[in-house]
Protein backbone atom coordinates (compact mmCIF):
# COMPACT_ATOMS: atom_id res chain seq x y z
CA UNK A 1 0.00 0.00 0.00
CA UNK A 2 1.43 3.35 -0.98
CA UNK A 3 1.81 5.99 1.66
CA UNK A 4 -0.89 8.62 1.80
CA UNK A 5 0.13 11.57 -0.36
CA UNK A 6 0.22 15.05 1.14
CA UNK A 7 -1.62 17.88 -0.55
CA UNK A 8 -0.72 21.52 -0.96
CA UNK A 9 -3.17 24.33 -0.13
CA UNK A 10 -3.90 24.56 -3.88
CA UNK A 11 -4.91 20.88 -4.33
CA UNK A 12 -8.61 21.53 -4.95
CA UNK A 13 -7.79 24.37 -7.35
CA UNK A 14 -5.53 22.03 -9.35
CA UNK A 15 -8.36 19.53 -9.69
CA UNK A 16 -10.79 22.24 -10.70
CA UNK A 17 -8.29 23.39 -13.35
CA UNK A 18 -7.96 19.85 -14.74
CA UNK A 19 -4.49 19.17 -13.36
CA UNK A 20 -3.19 15.63 -13.84
CA UNK A 21 -2.04 14.77 -10.33
CA UNK A 22 1.03 12.59 -9.78
CA UNK A 23 3.09 11.69 -6.70
CA UNK A 24 6.18 13.88 -6.26
CA UNK A 25 8.33 14.01 -3.10
CA UNK A 26 5.41 12.66 -1.07
CA UNK A 27 2.88 15.16 -2.44
CA UNK A 28 0.11 14.91 -5.01
CA UNK A 29 1.21 17.54 -7.55
CA UNK A 30 -0.05 18.55 -11.01
CA UNK A 31 2.37 17.29 -13.68
CA UNK A 32 0.35 19.11 -16.35
CA UNK A 33 -3.03 20.61 -17.17
CA UNK A 34 -5.12 20.06 -20.31
CA UNK A 35 -2.88 22.02 -22.73
CA UNK A 36 0.07 19.71 -21.95
CA UNK A 37 3.75 20.15 -21.08
CA UNK A 38 4.77 21.55 -24.47
CA UNK A 39 2.10 24.28 -24.52
CA UNK A 40 2.64 25.16 -20.86
CA UNK A 41 6.39 25.42 -21.37
CA UNK A 42 6.07 27.67 -24.43
CA UNK A 43 3.44 29.82 -22.72
CA UNK A 44 5.82 30.44 -19.83
CA UNK A 45 8.53 31.64 -22.23
CA UNK A 46 6.01 33.83 -24.12
CA UNK A 47 3.78 35.27 -21.37
CA UNK A 48 3.39 34.02 -17.79
CA UNK A 49 2.87 30.68 -16.04
CA UNK A 50 1.75 29.97 -12.49
CA UNK A 51 3.37 27.03 -10.68
CA UNK A 52 2.42 25.62 -7.29
CA UNK A 53 5.67 24.83 -5.48
CA UNK A 54 4.16 24.66 -2.01
CA UNK A 55 5.70 21.24 -1.49
CA UNK A 56 9.07 22.96 -0.98
CA UNK A 57 10.28 23.55 2.56
CA UNK A 58 10.08 27.05 4.02
CA UNK A 59 11.69 28.15 7.27
CA UNK A 60 12.92 31.19 9.17
CA UNK A 61 16.12 31.64 11.12
CA UNK A 62 15.81 34.23 13.87
CA UNK A 63 18.30 35.60 16.36
CA UNK A 64 21.72 37.20 16.69
CA UNK A 65 24.28 35.17 14.74
CA UNK A 66 21.78 33.38 12.46
CA UNK A 67 23.82 34.08 9.31
CA UNK A 68 27.08 32.93 10.90
CA UNK A 69 25.36 29.77 12.12
CA UNK A 70 24.09 28.95 8.62
CA UNK A 71 27.59 29.53 7.24
CA UNK A 72 28.83 26.56 9.28
CA UNK A 73 26.87 24.36 6.82
CA UNK A 74 27.37 26.20 3.50
CA UNK A 75 30.10 27.95 1.53
CA UNK A 76 27.60 30.67 0.53
CA UNK A 77 28.23 34.20 1.82
CA UNK A 78 25.22 34.56 4.11
CA UNK A 79 26.67 37.22 6.43
CA UNK A 80 27.32 39.48 3.44
CA UNK A 81 23.74 39.19 2.17
CA UNK A 82 22.09 42.63 2.40
CA UNK A 83 18.56 43.18 3.71
CA UNK A 84 16.04 42.75 0.90
CA UNK A 85 18.29 40.39 -1.05
CA UNK A 86 18.18 36.66 -1.74
CA UNK A 87 20.97 34.24 -2.65
CA UNK A 88 21.40 30.63 -3.88
CA UNK A 89 23.49 28.30 -1.74
CA UNK A 90 24.47 24.69 -1.09
CA UNK A 91 24.40 22.72 2.15
CA UNK A 92 27.50 20.50 2.24
CA UNK A 93 28.48 17.37 4.14
CA UNK A 94 31.90 16.85 5.71
CA UNK A 95 33.17 15.34 2.45
CA UNK A 96 32.07 18.36 0.41
CA UNK A 97 29.09 16.52 -1.11
CA UNK A 98 25.88 18.45 -1.64
CA UNK A 99 23.17 17.76 0.96
CA UNK A 100 20.77 20.18 -0.73
CA UNK A 101 20.56 23.43 -2.62
CA UNK A 102 18.54 26.28 -1.17
CA UNK A 103 17.56 29.93 -1.35
CA UNK A 104 18.22 32.28 1.55
CA UNK A 105 16.76 35.79 1.85
CA UNK A 106 17.70 38.50 4.32
CA UNK A 107 14.40 39.91 5.60
CA UNK A 108 16.10 42.41 7.92
CA UNK A 109 15.18 40.91 11.28
CA UNK A 110 15.49 37.27 10.12
CA UNK A 111 16.62 34.92 7.38
CA UNK A 112 14.06 33.20 5.15
CA UNK A 113 14.97 29.79 3.70
CA UNK A 114 13.48 27.69 0.90
CA UNK A 115 14.74 24.10 0.55
CA UNK A 116 13.77 21.12 -1.63
CA UNK A 117 10.65 19.13 -0.77
CA UNK A 118 12.54 15.84 -0.98
CA UNK A 119 15.23 17.09 1.42
CA UNK A 120 13.44 19.25 3.99
CA UNK A 121 13.25 16.40 6.51
CA UNK A 122 17.07 16.20 6.33
CA UNK A 123 17.92 19.89 6.03
CA UNK A 124 15.87 21.32 8.86
CA UNK A 125 17.18 18.99 11.62
CA UNK A 126 20.71 19.55 10.28
CA UNK A 127 20.34 23.33 10.50
CA UNK A 128 18.68 23.09 13.90
CA UNK A 129 21.60 21.05 15.24
CA UNK A 130 24.07 23.73 14.09
CA UNK A 131 22.42 26.63 15.91
CA UNK A 132 23.95 28.33 18.96
CA UNK A 133 21.83 29.47 21.88
CA UNK A 134 19.76 32.49 20.85
CA UNK A 135 19.24 31.44 17.21
CA UNK A 136 15.99 29.69 16.43
CA UNK A 137 14.78 27.80 13.35
CA UNK A 138 11.08 27.97 12.66
CA UNK A 139 9.71 25.60 10.00
CA UNK A 140 6.76 27.11 8.15
CA UNK A 141 4.53 24.26 6.93
CA UNK A 142 1.63 26.71 7.19
CA UNK A 143 2.78 28.62 4.11
CA UNK A 144 2.27 28.01 0.40
CA UNK A 145 4.78 28.92 -2.34
CA UNK A 146 3.63 30.08 -5.75
CA UNK A 147 5.95 30.84 -8.68
CA UNK A 148 4.81 33.24 -11.38
CA UNK A 149 7.30 33.00 -14.26
CA UNK A 150 7.69 34.46 -17.71
CA UNK A 151 8.30 37.79 -19.47
CA UNK A 152 4.79 39.00 -18.50
CA UNK A 153 4.90 37.79 -14.89
CA UNK A 154 6.22 40.86 -13.09
CA UNK A 155 4.07 43.37 -14.98
CA UNK A 156 1.05 41.21 -14.18
CA UNK A 157 1.64 40.89 -10.44
CA UNK A 158 2.74 44.53 -10.12
CA UNK A 159 -0.81 45.44 -11.14
CA UNK A 160 -1.94 43.84 -7.88
CA UNK A 161 1.01 44.77 -5.68
CA UNK A 162 2.73 47.96 -6.89
CA UNK A 163 6.42 47.99 -6.06
CA UNK A 164 7.24 44.44 -7.04
CA UNK A 165 8.27 45.66 -10.49
CA UNK A 166 10.96 47.83 -8.89
CA UNK A 167 12.83 44.73 -7.64
CA UNK A 168 16.00 43.66 -9.39
CA UNK A 169 16.89 39.98 -9.87
CA UNK A 170 17.06 38.30 -6.43
CA UNK A 171 15.45 41.30 -4.74
CA UNK A 172 12.86 40.61 -2.02
CA UNK A 173 9.59 42.47 -1.28
CA UNK A 174 7.41 42.02 1.79
CA UNK A 175 3.79 43.02 2.15
CA UNK A 176 0.30 41.73 2.90
CA UNK A 177 1.80 38.76 4.75
CA UNK A 178 3.74 37.71 1.65
CA UNK A 179 7.45 37.39 0.91
CA UNK A 180 8.02 37.93 -2.82
CA UNK A 181 11.42 37.40 -4.46
CA UNK A 182 12.31 38.18 -8.04
CA UNK A 183 13.65 34.74 -8.83
CA UNK A 184 12.62 31.36 -10.18
CA UNK A 185 13.54 28.06 -11.75
CA UNK A 186 12.72 28.62 -15.41
CA UNK A 187 15.41 31.00 -16.70
CA UNK A 188 12.71 33.63 -17.20
CA UNK A 189 11.99 36.80 -15.26
CA UNK A 190 9.40 36.25 -12.56
CA UNK A 191 8.68 35.97 -8.87
CA UNK A 192 8.32 33.37 -6.15
CA UNK A 193 5.65 34.21 -3.60
CA UNK A 194 5.51 32.82 -0.07
CA UNK A 195 1.97 33.28 1.24
CA UNK A 196 0.03 31.98 4.27
CA UNK A 197 -1.67 28.69 3.36
CA UNK A 198 -5.15 30.03 4.07
CA UNK A 199 -4.63 32.92 1.63
CA UNK A 200 -2.97 30.86 -1.13
CA UNK A 201 -5.98 29.81 -3.17
CA UNK A 202 -7.45 33.32 -3.28
CA UNK A 203 -4.07 34.70 -4.39
CA UNK A 204 -3.65 32.00 -7.05
CA UNK A 205 -7.12 32.77 -8.40
CA UNK A 206 -6.32 36.51 -8.55
CA UNK A 207 -3.07 35.79 -10.39
CA UNK A 208 -4.74 33.36 -12.82
CA UNK A 209 -7.32 36.05 -13.62
CA UNK A 210 -4.58 38.43 -14.81
CA UNK A 211 -4.11 38.74 -18.58
CA UNK A 212 -1.67 36.20 -20.01
CA UNK A 213 -1.37 34.02 -16.88
CA UNK A 214 -2.02 30.26 -17.23
CA UNK A 215 -1.29 27.39 -14.83
CA UNK A 216 1.67 25.10 -15.56
CA UNK A 217 2.65 21.81 -13.96
CA UNK A 218 5.80 20.08 -12.81
CA UNK A 219 6.42 18.69 -16.31
CA UNK A 220 6.91 22.16 -17.79
CA UNK A 221 8.84 23.24 -14.70
CA UNK A 222 11.31 20.41 -15.40
CA UNK A 223 11.75 21.12 -19.12
CA UNK A 224 12.09 24.87 -18.42
CA UNK A 225 14.78 24.41 -15.77
CA UNK A 226 16.66 21.91 -17.94
CA UNK A 227 16.79 24.35 -20.86
CA UNK A 228 17.94 26.99 -18.35
CA UNK A 229 20.76 24.66 -17.22
CA UNK A 230 19.55 24.64 -13.60
CA UNK A 231 20.24 21.64 -11.38
CA UNK A 232 17.55 19.35 -9.97
CA UNK A 233 18.54 17.92 -6.59
CA UNK A 234 18.65 14.12 -6.72
CA UNK A 235 19.29 14.16 -10.48
CA UNK A 236 22.16 16.55 -11.14
CA UNK A 237 23.52 17.06 -7.65
CA UNK A 238 23.56 14.79 -4.59
CA UNK A 239 25.71 13.86 -1.61
CA UNK A 240 28.45 12.46 -3.88
CA UNK A 241 28.84 15.53 -6.11
CA UNK A 242 30.88 18.53 -4.99
CA UNK A 243 30.16 22.16 -5.91
CA UNK A 244 33.26 22.15 -8.12
CA UNK A 245 32.22 19.02 -10.03
CA UNK A 246 28.67 20.42 -10.33
CA UNK A 247 30.04 23.70 -11.78
CA UNK A 248 28.40 25.66 -8.95
CA UNK A 249 31.55 27.38 -7.64
CA UNK A 250 29.82 30.73 -8.31
CA UNK A 251 27.50 29.95 -5.37
CA UNK A 252 30.47 30.00 -2.98
CA UNK A 253 31.30 33.39 -1.46
CA UNK A 254 34.70 34.95 -2.19
CA UNK A 255 35.26 35.52 1.52
CA UNK A 256 34.38 31.88 2.20
CA UNK A 257 37.01 30.80 -0.32
CA UNK A 258 39.63 32.62 1.72
CA UNK A 259 38.41 31.39 5.09
CA UNK A 260 37.88 27.72 4.09
CA UNK A 261 35.71 27.25 7.18
CA UNK A 262 32.83 25.26 5.73
CA UNK A 263 32.17 21.48 5.55
CA UNK A 264 34.28 19.68 2.95
CA UNK A 265 36.58 22.69 2.51
CA UNK A 266 39.67 20.47 2.14
CA UNK A 267 38.22 18.53 -0.81
CA UNK A 268 36.89 21.64 -2.48
CA UNK A 269 40.17 23.51 -2.08
CA UNK A 270 42.00 20.55 -3.58
CA UNK A 271 39.57 20.39 -6.50
CA UNK A 272 39.93 24.11 -7.18
CA UNK A 273 43.74 23.88 -7.04
CA UNK A 274 44.25 20.60 -8.87
CA UNK A 275 41.12 20.16 -10.96
CA UNK A 276 38.29 17.66 -10.82
CA UNK A 277 37.98 14.22 -12.37
CA UNK A 278 34.48 14.91 -13.70
CA UNK A 279 32.41 17.99 -14.47
CA UNK A 280 28.73 18.74 -14.98
CA UNK A 281 28.18 19.92 -18.56
CA UNK A 282 25.40 20.53 -21.04
CA UNK A 283 24.97 17.77 -23.62
CA UNK A 284 23.17 18.28 -26.93
CA UNK A 285 22.15 15.07 -28.75
CA UNK A 286 22.13 15.34 -32.55
CA UNK A 287 18.83 14.73 -34.29
CA UNK A 288 15.50 14.49 -32.50
CA UNK A 289 15.86 11.59 -30.08
CA UNK A 290 16.05 12.49 -26.38
CA UNK A 291 18.54 10.78 -24.05
CA UNK A 292 17.21 10.37 -20.52
CA UNK A 293 18.65 10.27 -16.99
CA UNK A 294 21.17 7.40 -16.39
CA UNK A 295 22.10 7.16 -20.10
CA UNK A 296 25.76 6.15 -20.26
CA UNK A 297 28.01 8.62 -22.08
CA UNK A 298 30.85 7.34 -24.24
CA UNK A 299 33.75 9.07 -25.98
CA UNK A 300 35.82 7.14 -28.50
CA UNK A 301 34.07 3.90 -27.49
CA UNK A 302 34.89 4.28 -23.79
CA UNK A 303 32.46 5.12 -20.97
CA UNK A 304 33.28 8.63 -19.70
CA UNK A 305 30.14 9.66 -17.85
CA UNK A 306 26.40 9.62 -17.37
CA UNK A 307 23.41 11.81 -18.14
CA UNK A 308 21.72 13.13 -15.00
CA UNK A 309 18.82 15.01 -16.64
CA UNK A 310 17.66 14.64 -20.21
CA UNK A 311 14.58 15.23 -22.28
CA UNK A 312 13.11 17.35 -25.02
CA UNK A 313 13.47 21.13 -24.91
CA UNK A 314 10.33 22.70 -26.36
CA UNK A 315 11.96 26.15 -26.83
CA UNK A 316 15.17 24.66 -28.22
CA UNK A 317 12.92 22.41 -30.33
CA UNK A 318 15.25 19.50 -29.84
CA UNK A 319 16.64 17.13 -27.24
CA UNK A 320 18.72 18.60 -24.39
CA UNK A 321 20.55 17.01 -21.48
CA UNK A 322 23.10 17.55 -18.78
CA UNK A 323 25.38 15.16 -17.01
CA UNK A 324 28.85 14.44 -15.71
CA UNK A 325 31.75 13.62 -18.02
CA UNK A 326 35.42 12.96 -17.32
CA UNK A 327 37.35 16.26 -17.32
CA UNK A 328 39.26 15.64 -20.61
CA UNK A 329 35.89 15.40 -22.40
CA UNK A 330 34.20 18.41 -20.78
CA UNK A 331 35.17 21.19 -23.23
CA UNK A 332 32.35 22.72 -25.31
CA UNK A 333 32.01 20.96 -28.65
CA UNK A 334 33.64 17.70 -27.55
CA UNK A 335 31.95 14.85 -29.47
CA UNK A 336 30.23 12.21 -27.32
CA UNK A 337 28.14 9.10 -27.92
CA UNK A 338 25.06 8.44 -25.82
CA UNK A 339 24.13 4.79 -25.36
CA UNK A 340 20.37 4.80 -25.89
CA UNK A 341 18.75 1.37 -26.08
CA UNK A 342 21.95 -0.27 -27.23
CA UNK A 343 22.72 2.23 -29.98
CA UNK A 344 25.25 5.06 -29.94
CA UNK A 345 23.53 8.40 -30.39
CA UNK A 346 25.85 11.20 -31.56
CA UNK A 347 26.02 14.23 -29.25
CA UNK A 348 28.38 16.95 -28.12
CA UNK A 349 29.20 19.00 -25.04
CA UNK A 350 27.21 22.23 -25.22
CA UNK A 351 27.37 25.47 -23.25
CA UNK A 352 24.66 26.02 -20.61
CA UNK A 353 22.04 27.39 -20.60
CA UNK A 354 20.44 25.95 -23.74
CA UNK A 355 17.97 28.83 -23.72
CA UNK A 356 19.29 32.28 -22.70
CA UNK A 357 18.38 33.50 -19.20
CA UNK A 358 16.17 36.56 -19.22
CA UNK A 359 16.45 37.72 -15.62
CA UNK A 360 15.72 41.33 -14.62
CA UNK A 361 18.93 43.26 -14.02
CA UNK B 1 -13.03 -3.34 -37.27
CA UNK B 2 -10.49 -2.15 -34.71
CA UNK B 3 -9.10 -4.49 -32.06
CA UNK B 4 -7.17 -3.36 -29.01
CA UNK B 5 -4.35 -4.77 -26.88
CA UNK B 6 -3.75 -4.40 -23.14
CA UNK B 7 -0.59 -2.49 -24.08
CA UNK B 8 -2.80 0.18 -25.68
CA UNK B 9 -2.14 -0.57 -29.32
CA UNK B 10 -4.94 -0.72 -31.87
CA UNK B 11 -4.97 -3.16 -34.81
CA UNK B 12 -6.91 -2.93 -38.08
CA UNK B 13 -6.76 -6.05 -40.30
CA UNK B 14 -7.39 -5.75 -44.04
CA UNK B 15 -6.49 -8.55 -46.50
CA UNK B 16 -4.00 -10.26 -44.19
CA UNK B 17 -2.23 -7.00 -43.29
CA UNK B 18 -2.55 -5.60 -39.75
CA UNK B 19 -2.09 -1.84 -39.39
CA UNK B 20 -0.97 -0.93 -35.85
CA UNK B 21 -1.00 2.32 -33.87
CA UNK B 22 -1.41 3.50 -30.29
CA UNK B 23 -4.80 4.35 -28.79
CA UNK B 24 -6.15 7.78 -27.97
CA UNK B 25 -5.86 6.83 -24.30
CA UNK B 26 -2.16 6.01 -24.83
CA UNK B 27 -1.32 9.23 -26.69
CA UNK B 28 -3.12 11.26 -24.05
CA UNK B 29 -1.22 9.54 -21.25
CA UNK B 30 2.11 10.05 -23.05
CA UNK B 31 1.57 13.71 -23.84
CA UNK B 32 3.30 15.59 -26.63
CA UNK B 33 5.19 13.06 -28.77
CA UNK B 34 8.55 14.39 -29.96
CA UNK B 35 10.27 11.31 -31.40
CA UNK B 36 9.39 7.89 -32.74
CA UNK B 37 11.66 4.97 -33.59
CA UNK B 38 9.99 2.59 -36.07
CA UNK B 39 10.82 -1.01 -37.04
CA UNK B 40 12.55 -1.77 -40.35
CA UNK B 41 10.49 -3.42 -43.08
CA UNK B 42 11.25 -7.13 -43.20
CA UNK B 43 11.65 -7.56 -39.44
CA UNK B 44 9.78 -10.59 -38.10
CA UNK B 45 8.06 -9.94 -34.79
CA UNK B 46 6.24 -12.09 -32.25
CA UNK B 47 3.25 -11.09 -30.14
CA UNK B 48 4.26 -8.71 -27.36
CA UNK B 49 7.71 -7.98 -28.82
CA UNK B 50 8.91 -4.41 -28.29
CA UNK B 51 9.49 -3.14 -31.81
CA UNK B 52 9.01 0.64 -31.69
CA UNK B 53 9.72 3.45 -29.24
CA UNK B 54 7.70 6.58 -28.75
CA UNK B 55 9.13 9.50 -26.78
CA UNK B 56 7.21 12.40 -25.31
CA UNK B 57 8.64 15.52 -23.65
CA UNK B 58 8.63 13.63 -20.37
CA UNK B 59 9.29 9.93 -21.03
CA UNK B 60 10.08 7.08 -23.44
CA UNK B 61 7.69 4.16 -23.97
CA UNK B 62 7.95 0.93 -25.91
CA UNK B 63 5.32 -0.01 -28.46
CA UNK B 64 4.73 -3.76 -28.74
CA UNK B 65 3.66 -5.87 -31.69
CA UNK B 66 0.06 -6.88 -30.88
CA UNK B 67 0.16 -9.57 -33.59
CA UNK B 68 2.84 -11.89 -35.02
CA UNK B 69 4.22 -11.58 -38.54
CA UNK B 70 6.56 -9.61 -40.77
CA UNK B 71 6.74 -5.82 -40.77
CA UNK B 72 6.00 -4.71 -44.32
CA UNK B 73 5.90 -0.94 -43.88
CA UNK B 74 6.46 1.78 -41.25
CA UNK B 75 4.86 5.23 -41.30
CA UNK B 76 7.85 7.32 -42.40
CA UNK B 77 5.77 10.51 -42.17
CA UNK B 78 5.89 10.22 -38.36
CA UNK B 79 9.64 10.76 -38.28
CA UNK B 80 9.30 14.40 -39.34
CA UNK B 81 5.88 14.92 -37.75
CA UNK B 82 5.66 12.81 -34.58
CA UNK B 83 2.90 15.11 -33.26
CA UNK B 84 0.58 13.36 -35.76
CA UNK B 85 0.42 10.58 -33.15
CA UNK B 86 -1.28 13.02 -30.75
CA UNK B 87 -3.48 14.64 -33.37
CA UNK B 88 -4.81 11.55 -35.17
CA UNK B 89 -3.74 8.42 -33.27
CA UNK B 90 -6.19 6.04 -34.98
CA UNK B 91 -5.68 7.49 -38.48
CA UNK B 92 -2.63 9.31 -39.92
CA UNK B 93 -0.76 8.45 -36.72
CA UNK B 94 -0.45 4.72 -37.51
CA UNK B 95 2.95 3.19 -36.71
CA UNK B 96 3.55 0.10 -38.85
CA UNK B 97 1.93 -2.67 -40.92
CA UNK B 98 2.45 -6.37 -40.25
CA UNK B 99 1.79 -9.23 -42.68
CA UNK B 100 -0.07 -11.60 -40.36
CA UNK B 101 1.45 -14.95 -39.51
CA UNK B 102 -1.40 -17.03 -38.10
CA UNK B 103 -4.55 -15.97 -36.29
CA UNK B 104 -5.03 -12.86 -34.16
CA UNK B 105 -4.29 -13.41 -30.46
CA UNK B 106 -7.40 -14.30 -28.46
CA UNK B 107 -6.94 -11.57 -25.89
CA UNK B 108 -7.32 -8.65 -28.30
CA UNK B 109 -10.37 -6.63 -27.25
CA UNK B 110 -13.13 -4.92 -29.16
CA UNK B 111 -13.81 -1.21 -28.60
CA UNK B 112 -16.28 -1.74 -25.75
CA UNK B 113 -14.07 -4.20 -23.91
CA UNK B 114 -11.07 -1.87 -24.32
CA UNK B 115 -13.08 1.06 -22.98
CA UNK B 116 -13.99 -1.01 -19.91
CA UNK B 117 -10.32 -2.06 -19.55
CA UNK B 118 -9.16 1.58 -19.60
CA UNK B 119 -11.88 2.49 -17.12
CA UNK B 120 -10.60 -0.21 -14.76
CA UNK B 121 -7.01 1.13 -14.72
Amino acid sequence: MAEELLETPLASLHRELGGRMVPFAGYAMPVQYAPGIMAEHLHCRAAAALFDVSHMGQAELVGEGAAAALETLTPADVQGLKPGRQRYGLLLNAEGGIIDDFMVANLGDRLFLVVNASRKHIDLPLIEAALPAGVRLRAMPDRALIALQGPGAVAAIAGLFPGIDALSFMGVWQGDGMVVSRSGYTGEDGVEISVPADAAEALARRLLALPGVLPAGLGARDSLRLEAGLCLYGNDIDETTSPVEANLVWSMGKRRRMEWNFPGAARIRDELDNGVKRLRVGIRPEGRQPARQHTVVHAGGEAVGEITSGGFGPSVNGPVAMGYVARPHAADGTPLELMVRGKALAASVAPLPFHPHRYAR
Amino acid sequence: MLKFSKDHEWVRVEGGIATVGITDHAQNALGDVVFVDLPEAGRVVSVGEACSVVESVKAASDVYAPVAGKVVESNAALVDNPATINQDPAGEGWFFKIELDGALPDDLMDADAYARFVESL
